[in-house]
């Protein structure tokens, strides 16, 4: 197995899931849709002051796009399985891990970048301040590859069953906590004029890990939950 | 090194023989259990003085530490009887891992729950988003996701590896977790009673605590083995040893 062959199978998975995404672009646009109506609740709920909005703004778009990613996450190798195409990755001469890597390249493309592209617009809606946006979209766009790559783990392991909704929130859970907390801390930060860059670099060491780490234990969790 | 320890241990791995010693062995374990826990609750509630500054109200620390440190020892042995169960694929570590579960769960609650009656009279409430608590309450999470995953499988055994995996994943999480809600929030006090270096604590407090300890230690060992007998009979349920005891040929606990 040669360069060439790791890279077009590389190019080939990427390419498939992207499509049979754009195949069912209303699946892609339900997580966005989710995400603007619980922003939309949270003013009906406390009450459409200014400061309070502005005080929160940051943490409730980092839960509510992570809630978003929650919910499609489920879906992330849900048809692979049912039709048996996952099975015959795992067979591939290819490395197992390579590939999902590529699939959670495909799922974070799908999934978190429209999420991105409206957390402005939510935050917006909760008058977060136009300088704080920018350190938003940088803690987003560092947080929500590593959700998706340990939820990608978590997704494996849960593979060989049938009912993994709520299971994979409660498994999630623990495992995402210090990205809210650092990625919340950079956002506080920057609201309050102090410097922000020290959580920031946190979330990206951490995605440097991950996303060394987190492939080959997706590999390993779904060799493990495959063989029956 | 003579060769009949490793020896012994090989044979200890076979569900019928560790089924036999466990028996053999739980109620010591449960009544030395009992008598450690007695004698600790006598030298906590009643010998020791009560603290200068909280009152009577500090006892609940013989319960509450020995709970929190049994949480995380239950994680440790959890982990370390999922990478043998991993790699090696060993009936018996996948039974310890998995019945681990549900005792470092009640242990990581009585922590949670005994904390939280001594926080309402001396931090005034009963709840408070400080590091170790939140800490503390992810270990649980990551004990209930353990049990969680575990059950979801039909298959016991591919539900155990599983869960042994995602058990192994929680105990890189741990002291991830620790550091950034510490970074994050503090209020809890500091460790008083400390391996090396002098504890800072009373002897007269000490002595209890690390009793319980022991109890709590003793206690653990016989729950998992009384867990594990079931485990494994369930899981060997077709195999000959079981029919036999089944069919009442051996008393369970002597040579068959």
């Amino acid at each position: 197995m040669n360069q060439a062959s790791v890279s077009h199978a590389c190019a080939a998975v990427l390419r498939r899931d992207l499509t049979l995404a754009w195949r069912r672009r209303g699946d892609i646009a339900m997580p966005v849709l989710y995400a603007l109506i619980v922003a939309t609740l949270f003013p009906f709920a406390l009450g459409p002051e200014d400061a309070l909005l502005q005080r929160i703004a940051g943490g409730v778009v980092l839960v509510t796009v992570l809630l978003a990613m929650l919910l499609a996450l489920d879906a992330m190798f849900r048809s692979d399985i049912e039709d048996g195409s996952l099975e015959q990755l795992v067979l591939a001469p290819q490395p197992l891990a390579l590939m999902l890597g590529m699939k959670i390249l495909a799922h974070w493309l799908t999934t978190a970048l429209p999420l991105i592209v409206i957390a402005p617009l939510l935050a917006g809606m909760l008058h977060l301040p136009m300088a704080v946006m920018g350190v938003l979209l940088l803690a987003l766009l560092l947080a929500t590859p590593m959700l998706s790559l340990l939820g990608a783990m978590l997704v494996a392991l849960t593979a060989g069953t049938r009912r993994s909704g709520m299971l994979l929130a409660l498994m999630l859970l623990p495992l995402c906590v210090p990205v809210v907390i650092f990625a919340a801390g950079a956002v506080a930060a920057a609201q309050q004029g102090l410097p922000w860059i020290a959580p920031i670099a946190w979330l990206g060491a951490a995605l440097a890990l991950a996303l060394v780490l987190a492939p080959l234990a997706c590999a390993t969790a779904l060799r493990i939950a495959l063989d029956a | 090194m003579s060769r009949w320890i490793p020896l012994w241990l090989h044979k200890l791995g076979s569900p019928p023989i560790f089924y036999r010693f466990a028996g053999a062995l739980r109620p010591w374990f449960l009544g030395l259990a009992l008598i450690a826990g007695a004698v600790a609750l006598y030298g906590g509630l009643v010998l020791a003085p009560a603290d200068y500054q909280q009152g009577d109200a500090y006892r609940i620390i013989f319960i509450h530490v020995p709970s929190a440190w049994m949480g995380l020892f239950v994680y440790g042995v959890m982990a370390v009887a999922s990478f043998i169960a991993l790699v090696w694929r060993i009936k018996l570590a996948e039974a310890v891992a998995m019945e681990s579960a549900p005792i470092g769960a009640a242990f990581t609650f009585i922590t949670l729950v005994t904390g939280s009656l001594w926080g309402k009279p001396m931090w005034g409430t009963w709840w408070t988003w400080d590091a170790r608590l939140t800490s503390e309450l992810v270990l649980l999470f990551l004990y209930l996701g353990v049990i969680g995953l575990y059950h979801a499988f039909e298959d016991r055994r591919q539900g155990a590896r599983a869960a042994a995996f995602l058990a192994i994943v929680g105990i890189i999480n741990v002291p991830i977790v620790h550091f950034s809600v510490n970074w994050w929030n503090t209020l809890h006090q500091g460790s008083t009673v400390r391996i090396l270096g002098p504890s800072k604590i009373s002897g007269d407090m000490l002595w209890p605590l690390l009793t319980m300890m022991v109890a709590t230690k003793l206690y653990y060992v016989a729950s998992l083995f009384g867990r594990v007998r079931a485990d494994l009979l369930e899981l060997e349920g077709g195999k000959d040893w079981v029919r036999r005891i089944a069919t009442g040929e051996v008393v369970p606990g002597e040579q068959a």
